[in-house]
């Protein structure tokens, strides 16, 4: 069976300063993956190079045993919530709407059934009723969850969601963990980028530990320990309390 | 009749503009535009002195080859370290200054003017009319003004999904396949080509003008991407025909009044815009702290 994503010799270089180097990675199926590492880990970095955004200085990267170029409507995306200007004059719905471009190819517009798998895909993320509005006027964590939609209507088998639980509301971590779960069940591949180290166990199944090289991957029980955490973070790292899961990064 | 092709010419630079400047706004890029517009000017020099005379043609491809080098050369210079505004001023200034030392070199080989390349002549664009055998067609530029109008049109229809895509979130564009780089460029052709069709008509100066502030007002009256090109296309026609009203028994320039009035309605709609306007968020913002707690 071919994993989803294979990374080999993978390093890449931001104005020829070396972010990432010596990525070497293979993914499990069907899984939920957390990718944890400190600010300036080269997080974002990774998921860009493994969707082809970025030149590679080395390596290559294989999504179901081929290049990206032929795989890219495999890929659903969800980037951080900043990236994009919130005043930009769209509704709800026409974002969620986005989703489906990839699929249409050069001249095909949406049509009607692109529209009710748009719908169905708000309804997952529980803002049907917020379709019509105007962007600018959402919270954060609606934001969220319309990024969460869009990337849906893009029916992808492997997803890549940056910092989606960054600052945002109960309902929304709950409509996250929900659509995290209904996509594993699909046996979709889910990398997450992930910063609260508390939830951690409770989300993942998979972990990958990054600090400009991977210094860890495989099964959350078996990565996720204290010494590889604090190599992770290089110091920044205080434990609190390892029986209630406490830690503190600087 | 002369008011008529002033008023259709006028309109058709400010719908090619208005329709171009919603994406330069929406990109960050509005001196992006300025920057085009100016960077032409060589363009347009050497095209008139290759070709010896005013002929559209060559004039539209050479000064449309330039305007698209000024935006390559500044993506250069910011991807080599150099802050994104003072490589744009640089570029433009620099290439501005090589069309007006060409103008002032060769100023008996070719019949142009500065004043002509800065403010225009709109007023004169009837009595150069294009003859196709006995026919007389009309004005030339309005030919050429409505082509380029049609052709952006097209273009905007074609590749909307695109263009909106890359507009609002160029990394998804670019994850889902559509390249990024391509209509980034496209869009700069097309703001090259605009201006240099707008320009013997309205000038360097004022085509800013009708590529910015028509979509910027479209901008303060709507929430929805189609409704803004719609609006930018109605406000750029109002600034033409209520800027050549002005002009007329003021007696003044025709393109200035223009983009003056352009500037008018962006006033007007920055403070009575419904629900971006200062008035109207004055009105809610009052209604928000009076309410009882």
């Amino acid at each position: 069976m071919t994993p989803p994503i294979e990374i080999q010799n993978l390093s890449v270089a931001y104005h020829k300063k070396l972010v990432l180097t010596d990525i070497h990675y293979t993914s499990p199926k069907g899984e939920c993956i957390g990718i944890i590492g400190p600010n300036g880990a080269g997080k974002s970095t990774l998921l860009k190079a493994i969707m082809g955004l970025l030149p590679l200085a080395t390596g290559t990267v294989l999504i179901d045993g081929q290049p990206i170029k032929q795989q890219r409507h495999k890929i659903g995306y969800v980037p951080q919530r900043e990236s994009v200007d919130w005043d930009f004059p769209t509704n709800v719905f026409d974002v969620v709407l986005m989703g489906r471009y990839g699929k249409l190819g050069w001249f095909r517009r949406p049509n009607r059934a692109d529209r009710q798998f748009a719908m169905e895909c708000l309804e997952k993320v529980g803002m049907a009723e917020l379709a019509d509005r105007q962007i600018s006027q959402l919270s954060g964590g609606q934001q969220q969850r319309v990024f969460l939609a869009r990337a849906l209507a893009q029916e992808a088998q492997i997803y890549l969601m940056d910092e989606p639980f960054a600052g945002v509301d109960a309902a929304t971590e709950k409509a996250i963990i929900h659509v995290l779960h209904d996509l594993k069940q699909q046996e979709k591949t889910v990398f997450v980028v992930h910063h609260d180290l508390q939830t951690v166990e409770e989300y993942f199944d998979s972990l990958l530990l990054l600090n400009r090289k991977i210094i860890a991957a495989g099964p959350t029980k078996e990565v996720f320990q204290i010494d590889r955490l604090q190599q992770t973070y290089g110091g920044k790292l205080t434990v609190l309390s390892t029986q209630a899961n406490a830690f503190m990064v600087r | 009749m002369s008011s008529f092709w002033i008023m259709l010419i006028g309109s058709l630079v400010a719908s090619s503009c208005g329709i171009l400047g919603c994406f330069l706004i929406l990109r960050r890029m509005a001196m992006l535009g300025d920057a085009i517009s100016h960077a032409i000017l060589p363009g347009i020099v050497f095209a008139f002195l290759i070709s010896g005379s005013r002929e559209s043609f060559p004039m539209l491809v050479g000064a449309t080859l330039v305007g698209l080098l000024s935006t390559i050369i500044i993506q250069w210079m910011k991807q080599n370290g150099v802050q994104a505004d003072a490589a744009l001023s640089v570029t433009f200034t620099a290439l501005f200054a090589l069309g007006v030392i060409l103008i002032s070199l060769y100023t008996r080989q070719i019949d142009l003017d500065l004043d002509c390349v800065l403010y225009g002549e709109i007023a004169y664009v009837q009595w150069d009319t294009w003859q196709l055998g006995d026919l007389n067609m009309g004005p030339r530029a309005l030919w050429m003004v409505g082509g380029v109008f049609l052709l952006n049109l097209l273009i905007i229809l074609l590749f909307f999904k695109q263009f909106k895509l890359t507009t609002f979130d160029p990394a998804l564009a670019a994850a889902v396949g559509i390249p990024v780089a391509f209509f980034h460029y496209l869009l700069m052709g097309m703001v090259s080509l605009t201006t240099v069709a707008s320009f013997e008509s309205v000038g360097a100066i004022l085509v800013v003008a009708m590529l910015i502030a028509p979509a910027a007002t479209a901008y303060l009256w709507t929430d929805r991407f189609h409704l803004m090109l719609s609006l930018s296309i109605l406000f750029g026609i109002l600034s033409a025909i209520g800027g050549y009203l002005l002009a007329v028994p003021l007696d003044a320039s025709i393109a200035g009044c223009m983009a003056m009035m352009a500037g008018i309605l962006f006033l007007f709609s920055f403070l009575f815009a419904p629900r971006h306007g200062l008035v109207s968020k004055w009105w809610y913002q009052r209604k928000w702290y009076s309410k009882p707690q």
